[in-house]
């Protein structure tokens, strides 16, 4: 009962940690928005290098797999020009029955000065934040079904980018809501910065209950959901979901919530369509969404860098060591 | 040895006594309340002015963690903690390694306890063999070993037709059945209330269902075989208000909560508190409500200290990882104390839930101060502040959610069956 202080935020109300886009005000989420623009400049020069974390050591500790997430964390490191550990500590020390907080403890003392941690349990970045130095910033990276500040981030930027002012738009999430820690990154950005109607739209089974205490409108019907959206995010489901308790079969999955053209066309004409990658084609979107003109998925990567060099270089920029 | 306790405030709930009155006891026994018998003279006197004196607390869930777990705690530090949290006669579950399913157990446990010469222990054997929920125990020698009733703890117990004939065969008997309502199926996974805080942090939901559903065949089950049962840790508005209607009905049913679960909710998960990671889950707002004031009208039978030592490293996890439970036996009676002020109640009948009505439900001759009942005594100083911090702690436990919280009321003197069996100075907290 006594965890109820925004982790993330030192004394002065700065960022310290990225653990989660709940708590968070407006005014950072726009900064990291602002700071993350002035990067794309230099991810499209020809020397894509700038010092600002030289002679930093970021460490990226992922306990569950990640090929994508752990690739664009790395990019986004070097080009700030700090050195980049990566740990797999699935292969490693867990297996040997090491605590996290343990394996924490031992890298702390290489003189780490960041984390980016993924772990498969929800709150665990939450933990190694508690237990390390003040020195040392901590970045979520993917934790269970909780958050992913740095996804949240980039699809708000990819959404700014395109639509300039949040605070006309309106904004349906769609898939499996439940099991995602990417749609509550969503939800809690959207609402933050001003988003006047964020929808969500699934089966029962995969909506969390309560969801609506997040401030969304809940639809099971996606012609409903879609109608006259600005935006259409939609979600990566795990292949383990796709049949048993949550739904009988992709392929009814796909008939009532994949999106296709059809579908798209009852979203307004200039809408745009996210998802976080990695695609099931013919699940959650067909093909010709995909690689459709109002998709916006591969710039969604690309802003994907800038958006984790701008949260890094906030964190640990003006830390003096 | 005789003792006098003088100028305190005398509570006795049983009687709905609360008054000025000196106690005299002699040979374990209290032999004179307001004046001494004839011929008494103390071998040592008590001044307990400005302090309350009232039945040692009986507490219907207390984890000694032996045998099995003594890297967790160990039967010395948690009855030295009972003790000190004002304790005379505790319940522990079954839930040991190996569980106390079988007579050579019991009588272990007993004998050990019984050389520590603390608070009364009272075990709950096991319903079922290895409490894997196959096989009937032989409960009648369980009995004879010195349980006082049979349960299922936190163990899944999936079987409908073991647990019609579980009743049964303890109903043939009259013996008392305790069981935690939760739907093994409808819990799985889960780690917190299915709720707004769960939905907000991603973590794995039980739903209010799991009880209730759990509930309403036992329930059944009660009406079907006459068994006498016990609903332990009630955590929902919807479960009290399921045993309320049974109740009315007449079944032969009583129900406790934890104290955990009077004061705290699923909001106070705050991000992810490992603490609060605790067996059933902590429910909303509303539901902590209901069972305040089911445990204020008397639905609610006994609050519990649920008391649950867990070592630090099983502690820091992810919460969902993280071992469930709480340190609370010393904690049981400023909780209670707590709750009585936040209510509006008086002492003797917020007392009674942790005195004489978890006896009745016990089925043991304790809870009381009349003249001629045995010397279970808890002496405490009502207006004296604390806090909740490791150090403060005997128990090796430190694992709570009320870590950090200023608490009133700390027990000066217990008294087992006549004995001062933990006493402290008005100087050291």
């Amino acid at each position: 009962m006594f965890l109820n202080n925004n982790p993330q935020l030192n004394k002065n109300g700065e960022l310290h940690h990225l653990l989660s886009i709940d708590g968070l005000p407006a005014e950072i989420l726009r900064r990291i928005l602002d700071t993350a623009q002035s990067f794309v400049g230099v991810t499209r020069r020809e020397v894509k290098k700038v010092p600002l974390l030289r002679g930093k050591a970021i460490f990226n500790l992922f306990f569950e797999p990640s090929t994508r997430t752990r690739t664009t964390f790395e990019i986004a490191a070097k080009r700030l020009s700090a050195d980049v550990i990566n740990l797999a500590i699935m292969a490693s020390s867990q297996t040997k029955g090491e605590s996290i907080l343990d394996t924490v403890a031992n890298l702390a003392a290489m003189q780490a000065d960041m984390f980016i941690v993924r772990h498969a349990e929800s709150g665990a970045p939450h933990l190694i934040a508690r237990h390390v130095g003040a020195d040392i910033h901590v970045i979520n990276a993917g934790d269970g079904r909780h958050s992913h500040p740095t996804q949240g981030l980039l699809d708000m930027f990819t959404i700014r980018h395109y639509k300039k002012d949040f605070t006309r738009l309106r904004v349906a999430v769609v898939g499996d809501i439940l099991h995602s820690r990417v749609a509550r990154s969503h939800i809690h950005a959207l609402t933050t910065l001003g988003v006047p109607e964020v929808r969500v739209i699934g089966p029962k089974t995969l909506l969390p209950s309560h969801v609506e205490h997040l401030g969304v409108h809940v639809y099971h019907d996606m012609a409903k959901g879609l109608k006259d959206v600005d935006v259409v995010m939609m979600l990566r489901l795990q292949s383990e979901r796709m049949q048993g308790a949550f739904l009988p079969s992709p392929q009814e999955f796909f008939k009532f919530y994949g999106l296709t053209a059809d579908k798209l066309a009852l979203a307004r004409p200039d809408a745009i369509v996210l998802h976080p990658g990695p695609m099931n084609r013919g699940v959650e979107i067909d093909s010709d969404v995909a690689d459709g003109s109002q998709s916006v998925i591969l710039p969604q990567v690309t802003f994907g860098i800038a958006i984790r060099m701008a949260v890094m270089s906030l964190l640990a920029g003006k830390t003096p060591r | 040895m005789k003792i006098h306790i003088k100028n305190g405030r005398l509570i006795d709930p049983a009687r709905g006594l609360d008054e000025k009155q000196d106690v005299y006891i002699a040979a374990g026994k209290i032999v004179g309340i307001g004046g001494a018998p004839n011929g008494f003279s103390a071998n040592r006197t008590i001044n307990a002015a400005g302090m309350v004196v009232c039945p040692g607390l009986v507490d219907l869930a207390v984890r000694l963690r032996e045998p099995g777990f003594e890297y967790m705690a160990t039967l010395e530090s948690e009855m030295e903690a009972a003790a000190a949290g004002g304790v005379t006669s505790l319940a522990c579950p079954p839930d040991t390694d190996p569980p106390l399913d079988e007579p050579g157990l019991v009588e272990m446990l007993k004998f050990r306890a019984r050389t520590l010469n603390q608070a009364h222990v009272y075990p709950v054997g096991a319903l079922t063999l290895g409490l894997k929920g196959t096989h009937l125990t032989e409960m009648a020698e369980l009995t004879d070993a010195g349980c006082v009733a049979f349960s299922h703890a936190d163990a899944p117990l999936t079987d409908n037709q073991l647990l019609l004939r579980a009743l049964q065969y303890a109903a043939t008997f009259d013996f008392p059945v305790w069981l935690r309502p939760q739907d093994a199926g409808l819990a799985r996974g889960g780690v917190a209330h299915d709720g707004q805080v769960a939905t907000r942090l991603g973590l794995a939901a039980i739903p209010v269902c799991a009880e209730t559903v759990a509930l309403s065949t036992i329930l059944l089950l009660a009406r079907e075989t006459g068994a006498r049962i016990h609903l332990c840790r009630l955590s929902s508005a919807e479960g009290v208000d399921m045993a309320r209607q049974a109740k009315q009905l007449g079944l032969r049913v009583t129900c406790d909560i934890a104290v955990h679960h009077a004061h705290l909710s699923e909001m106070d998960i705050g991000y992810f508190d490992p603490n609060c990671n605790l067996t059933p889950p902590l429910r909303s707002q509303r539901d902590r409500d209901a069972l305040r004031a089911a445990l204020a009208d008397g639905t609610v039978d006994a609050l519990c200290s649920d008391h649950s030592p867990v070592d630090e490293d099983a502690k820091q996890l992810p919460f969902a990882e993280a071992e469930a439970g709480a340190t609370g036996v010393e904690l049981l009676l400023p909780l209670t104390l707590k709750w009585a002020e936040e209510a509006g109640l008086a002492l003797p009948r917020a007392l009674a839930r942790i005195t004489c009505d978890p006896a009745r439900v016990l089925g043991i001759n304790a809870g009381s101060l009349a003249l001629g009942s045995n010397a279970d005594i808890c002496v405490f100083d009502p207006a004296r502040y604390w806090k909740v911090e490791p150090r403060a702690l005997r128990s090796q436990g430190k694992n709570t959610p009320f870590i950090g919280l200023e608490v009133k009321g700390r027990v000066r003197y217990t008294l087992v069956d006549g004995q001062v069996v933990h006493e402290s100075t008005q100087a050291g907290a």
